[in-house]
């Protein structure tokens, strides 16, 4: 066949290929979603948060583990948020001069892409071996670990996003670098950054590996973040790996909660951050 | 202040010269400087903190390596034997796990990210754009632990009835290949495994991959179809060469996160200490050794190796996307573009 | 550029802003060579020329915008009232007090109008709420919005038209009660409506202050300054009162712009 028409049948097949691969992605997008809610929805009552994880072979909940990955989950996004959002004013504000920028920025997203499980060891090694047990905070402490990568990021791009024009009006009216970058830039940059928080708590709300051997677990209810904690992710994994099947219903229920959870903070972040953005 | 020679306004002049001396003192400023300075070094600081981070981890995790590297020295990395009972540990089987997985997450996923970005920017309606992109974004969403579950309960029984058999008769009968693909149609092992990091992996790389195609000015693409060229030519031959700074940060990307997944892996991959051919037998990745075996660890010379198995983890994972920064620096400033 | 040819200002003008031999640099771009000018106090001074003349970068020296960027660098001298305010005792904060600025884009804050307009007041004063809120109509009514903000002081700045916007950017710059206004290219981003509006406020400005503007609209800078300085590739090549530099260019380079022959 001559040239032209080898060109075109080229080009048709490969545009069909990638309608195939499109489809090929929402299959499995399809397939685990319908998956979960199969599996999952009859677990979902009211019993669910009521009752305690149970020992195999009874009837419970989830509620012990639901309470310590809120109360991990909160304490992780309180110690790692802060420490996020000033690294990432340094990176947006002060990072054109220097060493440190450059480096912080470069260790910041190696940390951000690490294996979370490394994490765990790392708080293993540094906490729990001294302490001498388990702990909610050694799981609190894990977890900030993987927030601060995140918020340091979207941060310093959303700091990023705020023209120049806008700091320099205030530096032209004689305000000093502080006030320029704490009463405007973070105040223009405002939505965004809140938005990168609830990344970063969709983010550490699905992690297992970090709480592994961190949290650990905790058959009872404790609010005693000194103590081995609950977590849901641990739960499941016990649970799902065990030959139970009222465990692995259980497991099936919270692992449909979890996703709904990350799913619906997800969406929040984008409807919310699209709906506060100012246009500049 | 210094006189202000103005033969004109008295009182609006007298009035300006009243105001500044009043109220811009000399004390003032010096509290706006100081405050200057606390602010920036405090800024400072945080960031310091976060080298102090990584430096704090590899530190951690030598000390902890240090008894099972001061056994087993090089030779921990060369030998397959893992047994707890007379304390022989060597890395090769998780090491091999961990780079196998990854490799196939890529092989499938490099491919299809690429036609469903391709699809996303020039062959999708308008309107199912942004569902169709949020669709994918979700897959990233997803949790690893229920890609797991669902890998175990749902999609290995699946595998193993249906899909084994088939790969067995065809690409096992293929000579040399074929070894990887003969065994018994269990449904987990490390092929198992890494067709589900292929599917974790491609929302990362497609994203990024559609954002930087999404880029491309409208004027060079327009450029190539003046000149009568399909499709296809115009995403190969301009899109993707114009991109490839990011695509190829996209990939670095997805092949950081195939390498440290846990808990996907970990329920897939079989957790069996051995190394073989096929790629249908259970194995063992970084990752999911350290999941399985941790808590239950009991000897210091069993934590120890594996610790030691997270610094070699900690390291590839470094190592790589360290190198993926450097190539993309090097690629920018060679286009004079910084990305 | 020879001094001579530049400045045929009457003496019983008082120069505010005195250029001596001033050279800048952005990395080692020089972008600005051996100016020498006035500015004369209470008059407005245009400054026009093609893309990247230099204008805008002269400009901000004048409030030294530069020094938050690492890799620019003035050189020379430019007395402010006599001081020099290149010198390295200058303190910043004090030199924009006294000397405001208006960007090209509108830049509110991300505030309320009342709020925008008390930063900058706040920065250097403290007034009772009720001493603000006259400062804060006392800018207005000089920025002529007044009328049209008075309802609105609670919005957010950045509710208002492209035109109000820069209005209020103008109100904010004026509130400090600066002794010299920059405006660069204050209307190139509006339509032709508010331009005219703003062109109003610029002469009844230039009473009390000293005003430098850079436009790329020639008729503008015909219609509101009462001195030119024509600028090309870094130079000042001709300085002059309006009407002059118009009608009679002294240089065949500023006729040649002026007739639209080139940029």
């Amino acid at each position: 066949m001559d040239l032209y028409t080898r060109r075109l049948l080229i080009n048709r097949f490969n545009l069909v290929v990638s309608l195939l691969t499109m489809l090929f992605g929402l299959f499995w997008l399809g397939w685990i979603l319908f998956t979960l809610f199969k599996a999952g929805l009859g677990g979902l009552s009211a019993k669910l948060f009521l009752e305690m994880t149970p020992p195999p072979g009874s009837d419970g909940g989830l509620l012990n583990a639901i309470m310590g990955s809120l109360l991990m989950g909160a304490a992780g996004t309180l110690l790692g948020t802060p420490v996020g959002i000033m690294a990432g004013i340094y990176l947006a504000e002060f990072g054109n001069r220097g060493w440190l920028a450059p480096v912080t920025r470069f260790i910041s997203d190696i940390l951000l892409s690490a294996p979370s499980i490394v994490v765990g060891l790392f708080i293993y090694e540094a906490y729990v071996v001294r302490v001498g047990h388990f702990s909610g905070w050694a799981g609190a402490f894990a977890l900030a670990l993987i927030v601060v990568p995140v918020v340091i990021r979207t941060t310093e791009n959303m700091l990023r996003l705020v023209p120049d024009s806008l700091r320099e009006a205030a530096a032209a009216l004689g305000a000093p670098q502080w006030k320029v970058i704490v009463l405007v830039t973070v105040r223009a940059a405002k939505a965004g950054i809140i938005t990168g928080i609830l990344l970063a708590i969709a983010r550490i709300s699905g992690e297992t590996a970090p709480l592994l051997f961190t949290a650990l677990n905790n058959q009872f209810w404790t609010s005693n973040m000194n103590a081995p904690m609950a977590n849901l992710p641990v739960v499941i994994f016990q649970f799902a790996m065990s030959p139970y099947e009222d465990w692995h219903k259980l497991a099936w229920a919270g692992a449909l909660l979890i996703t709904l959870s990350v799913l619906a903070l997800n969406v929040f972040a984008r409807v919310f951050f699209r709906s506060r953005t100012a246009t500049y | 202040m210094s006189a202000v020679v103005n033969p004109l306004q008295g009182q609006a002049q007298a009035d300006l010269v009243a105001f500044m001396s009043r109220s811009i003192s000399d004390a003032s400023l010096r509290k706006q400087h100081r405050l200057d300075q606390l602010f920036r070094h405090a800024t400072r600081l945080f960031a310091f903190l976060v080298l102090a981070l990584l430096a704090g981890i590899l530190i951690a995790l030598l000390v902890g390596s240090l008894s099972s590297m001061r056994t087993f020295g090089f030779g921990f990395f060369v030998s397959a034997e893992w047994n707890p009972v007379t304390e022989q540990f060597g890395a090769l089987v998780p090491i091999v796990g961990t780079l196998t997985t990854s490799a196939i997450a890529l092989l499938i996923g490099i491919p299809v990210s690429f036609g469903i970005a391709l699809f996303l920017t020039e062959l999708s309606p308008k309107w199912l754009r942004r569902p169709l992109g949020t669709a994918i974004e979700l897959l990233a969403a997803i949790p690893s632990i229920i890609y797991g579950m669902w890998g175990l309960f749902v999609f290995a029984p699946v595998f193993a009835s249906h899909v084994q058999p088939f790969l067995n008769s065809t690409l096992g009968a293929v000579p040399i290949v074929g070894v990887l693909f003969q065994g018994p149609p269990m449904g987990i092992g490390v092929l198992t495994a890494g067709i589900i990091l292929a599917i974790m992996v491609i929302p990362f790389i497609a994203s990024v991959t559609r954002d930087v195609f999404e880029i491309v000015p409208a004027v060079l693409k327009e450029s190539a179809y003046a000149l009568g060229s399909t499709t296809w030519e115009v995403v190969w031959h301009v899109v993707l060469p114009y991109t490839k700074v990011g695509v190829v940060g996209g990939i670095m990307l997805g092949l950081g996160r195939a390498l440290g997944e846990t808990m996907a892996v970990t329920f897939v991959i079989g957790n069996a200490h051995r190394l073989s051919a096929s790629l249908m037998e259970p194995g063992n990745s970084i990752a999911s050794a350290l999941a399985n075996e941790f808590t239950e660890a009991v000897g210091d010379l069993y934590l120890s190796a594996l610790i030691e198995l997270g610094l070699v983890l900690f390291f590839i994972t470094f190592v790589v996307l360290a190198l993926s920064k450097l190539l993309l620096l090097r690629l920018a400033r060679r286009e004079g573009r910084m990305t | 550029m020879n001094a001579a040819v530049l400045q045929p200002v009457e003496q019983a003008l008082t120069q505010k802003i005195q250029v001596k031999d001033l050279n800048f640099y952005y990395g080692k771009f020089q972008a600005l060579k051996s100016i020498n000018l006035s500015i004369p106090e209470r008059k407005v001074t245009a400054f026009i020329g093609p893309s990247g003349c230099g204008k805008s970068t002269l400009l901000r020296t004048f409030n030294r915008m530069y020094a938050l960027y690492p890799n620019q660098e003035a050189k020379g001298e430019i007395l402010l009232d006599g001081e020099n305010i290149l010198g390295p005792n200058q303190d910043l904060n004090r030199l924009r007090a006294k000397v405001g600025m208006v960007f090209q884009k509108p830049t509110p804050f991300p505030m309320s109008i009342h709020d925008n307009i008390a930063f900058g007041v706040q920065l250097y004063e403290s007034l009772s709420p009720r001493e603000m809120d006259e400062r804060v109509e006392w800018a207005l009514t000089k920025a002529a919005m007044w009328d049209e903000a008075r309802t609105k002081l609670k919005q957010s700045g950045m509710a208002l038209s492209g035109g109000q916007q820069q209005r209020l950017c103008i109100a904010r710059a004026v509130a400090v009660k600066p002794e010299v206004l920059l405006l660069d290219e204050p209307t190139s981003a509006l339509d032709p409506i508010s331009t005219a509006k703003i062109e109003e406020l610029i002469s009844e400005l230039k009473s009390e202050y000293t005003i430098a503007i850079v436009t790329h609209n020639m008729q503008q800078a015909a219609r509101v300054s009462d001195y030119t300085a024509y600028m090309y590739l870094g130079e000042l090549i001709e300085f002059a009162a309006t009407d002059e530099l118009f009608l009679k260019p002294r240089r065949k380079e500023t006729e040649d712009y002026i007739t639209g022959r080139f940029g």
